[in-house]
């Protein structure tokens, strides 16, 4: 009876909290929708900020390199030695070098890169532009008659979605080269033979697939990383939420996209 | 330094504010705001914190849209412009903010360099350097072109914020707290700044503060926002010839022993 009764006391408020919640869900989307948009339109448009596309690339570029070459040489390694038992298993070692090659191309390497560029690049997006709305930088950019969101997130997001499909690409040969130092050390394999087999079963359709993969995580990552930083409020907890934010969404977008452009990619071989 | 008597003309109103109202969340900050501001006059708006003082200047600016009212700038309606007119209109104003915005990752002179190679277009190098030269000079700080704004002091922050406003000759400046964490040496320096900035740019000014020295020094009239409207305004004596005990306080913290 108790239960009952708590529950018929605090039904009103839950639901009217979930109400609450989704409104504020779809208003978030539309915000986003919204952000996108803006983004659209004023990218094209005069002035074009050339040197801080620029330096943003090199930002983004600097931000990841490390990371992305040891994660990507790791990659290759661990993936070529796990897969080295089931093949044995099936007498069919020499197909590793494809094996490998398959699965850097066609997954790993778009979706490696843009995972460490969203906890990099995405996250130091959020908290640089989180930091300068909460220190008014952006209201004294638009104050002075400039557009802080041409220079600020415009610049970002194409930095992005230049500089992530490179990374994933350089990712690709990284990991690559990792997979033949291991088939290398055990099987012998020379550098021809495995790059030979290791291009021989992709097809330019893989090739698209993995690069559109890439553009479109990057431009993700950016806009994603922007949305949160250009929209912080709240002060320095607003800074950390932003970061925050930006790397949790980056990487829940990353998957379903993933799982999307696969699907897509699937209806063109 | 004594304050040089300003050029004031009364007959040219610079910002024209009728019947300003907003509100944020359930609380009404400003409540049926009137402002004139004329000519070559530095206008103090002084009240007490979270009244509403730097919301009244950013309305002004275009920076947040009022609930109701209306918002005459240089003879442009700021709640009906359109963002481009509003872009062009914000070129002629000037705002200096509390904690100075400079931005951080650049040095002082890319900060005083941004809003005018955006703004002025075709202008060449030299031009830029001069200009650069000349606002750094206006505020005593040419040795800092350099520097980042981290190395600077709160100080320095503020009198570059204010170089970066000057560098496009606003014809009006709106300083929010320009004193605000400064120590009495700084706060005595910024207040000659702002009069020299009006007595040599022919600035016409809104000074937010709470801080009577600034407002003494600095203001030709004084407007004291209460309860979201202005309850008193006049010069700095007929403010504060009154037994209110919402602007007495005001009065006696500052200046009585």
């Amino acid at each position: 009876m108790a239960t009952i009764k708590s529950i018929t006391k605090f039904a009103p408020s839950r639901f009217a909290r979930l109400k609450d919640r989704v409104a504020a869900f779809f208003l978030m989307l539309y915000r986003v929708y919204a952000f996108i948009l803006r983004f659209f339109k004023e990218v094209f448009l005069p002035p074009y900020e050339f040197k801080e596309v620029v330096r943003q690339c090199y930002e983004v570029g600097v931000r990841s390199f490390t990371l992305i070459s040891l994660t990507g040489f790791i990659v290759g390694v661990i993936f070529t030695k796990q897969s080295r038992p089931s093949l044995t298993d099936f007498g069919a070692t020499s197909w590793l070098p494809s094996l490998v090659s398959i699965a850097i191309m066609k997954a790993l390497a778009p979706l490696v890169t843009a995972l460490i560029a969203a906890g990099k690049v995405g996250s130091s997006i959020g908290a640089e532009l989180g930091s300068m709305r909460v220190t008014e930088q952006i209201d004294a950019m638009e104050v002075s008659g400039t557009k802080p969101f041409k220079f600020l997130v415009c610049t970002r997001v194409i930095a992005t979605t230049i500089t992530i499909p490179l990374l994933a690409t350089y990712t690709a040969f990284i990991a690559l080269l990792g997979g033949y130092l291991n088939v290398s050390q055990n099987e012998g394999t020379s550098y021809s033979t495995f790059m030979e087999q290791a291009f021989e079963p992709l097809t330019f359709v893989d090739f698209w697939a993995s690069l559109s993969k890439a553009i479109v995580f990057g431009f993700t990552i950016g806009i994603v990383g922007c949305y949160q930083g250009y929209n912080s409020t709240k002060g320095t907890e607003g800074v950390g939420k932003a970061a925050n934010g930006a790397v949790v969404t980056a990487m829940f977008l990353v998957f379903i996209e993933e799982v999307l452009i696969v699907q897509i990619a699937g209806w063109f071989r | 330094m004594e304050k040089q008597k300003a050029h004031i003309d009364k007959n040219n109103t610079v910002i024209k504010v009728r019947g300003l109202e907003k509100s944020f969340a359930d609380y009404d900050v400003l409540r049926g705001i009137d402002l004139d501001l004329y000519q070559g006059e530095n206008l103090v708006v002084l009240g007490r914190s979270g009244t509403g003082k730097s919301v009244l200047i950013k309305l002004i600016s275009g920076l947040l849209k009022p609930d109701a009212g209306s918002i005459e700038v240089l003879g442009n309606d700021v709640t009906a412009i359109s963002e481009r007119e509003l872009q062009e209109l914000r070129i002629r104003i000037g705002f200096s903010f509390q904690n100075s915005a400079l931005y951080d990752s650049m040095t002082v002179r890319k900060n005083l360099e941004f809003p005018l190679v955006r703004n002025r277009k075709g202008i060449t190098r030299d031009e830029i350097n001069k200009n650069v030269e000349s606002v750094l000079d206006a505020v005593g700080l040419s040795h800092t072109i350099n520097q980042m704004p981290s190395e600077l002091s709160g100080g320095q922050r503020k009198r570059i914020g204010i170089a970066r406003t000057l560098i496009l000759n606003p014809e009006i400046m709106l300083y929010d707290e320009p004193t605000a964490g400064l120590d009495p040496i700084t706060c005595i320096e910024i207040n000659d700044l702002i009069n020299e900035v009006q007595a040599n740019y022919k600035t016409s000014s809104i000074i937010i503060t709470h801080d009577l020295t600034c407002a003494k020094h600095t203001g030709d009239r004084i407007a004291m926002l209460l309860e979201g409207q202005f309850q008193r305004v006049g010069t700095f004596d007929e403010v504060f010839a009154t037994d209110d005990n919402r602007v007495k306080p005001f009065y006696d913290y500052n200046f009585t022993e």
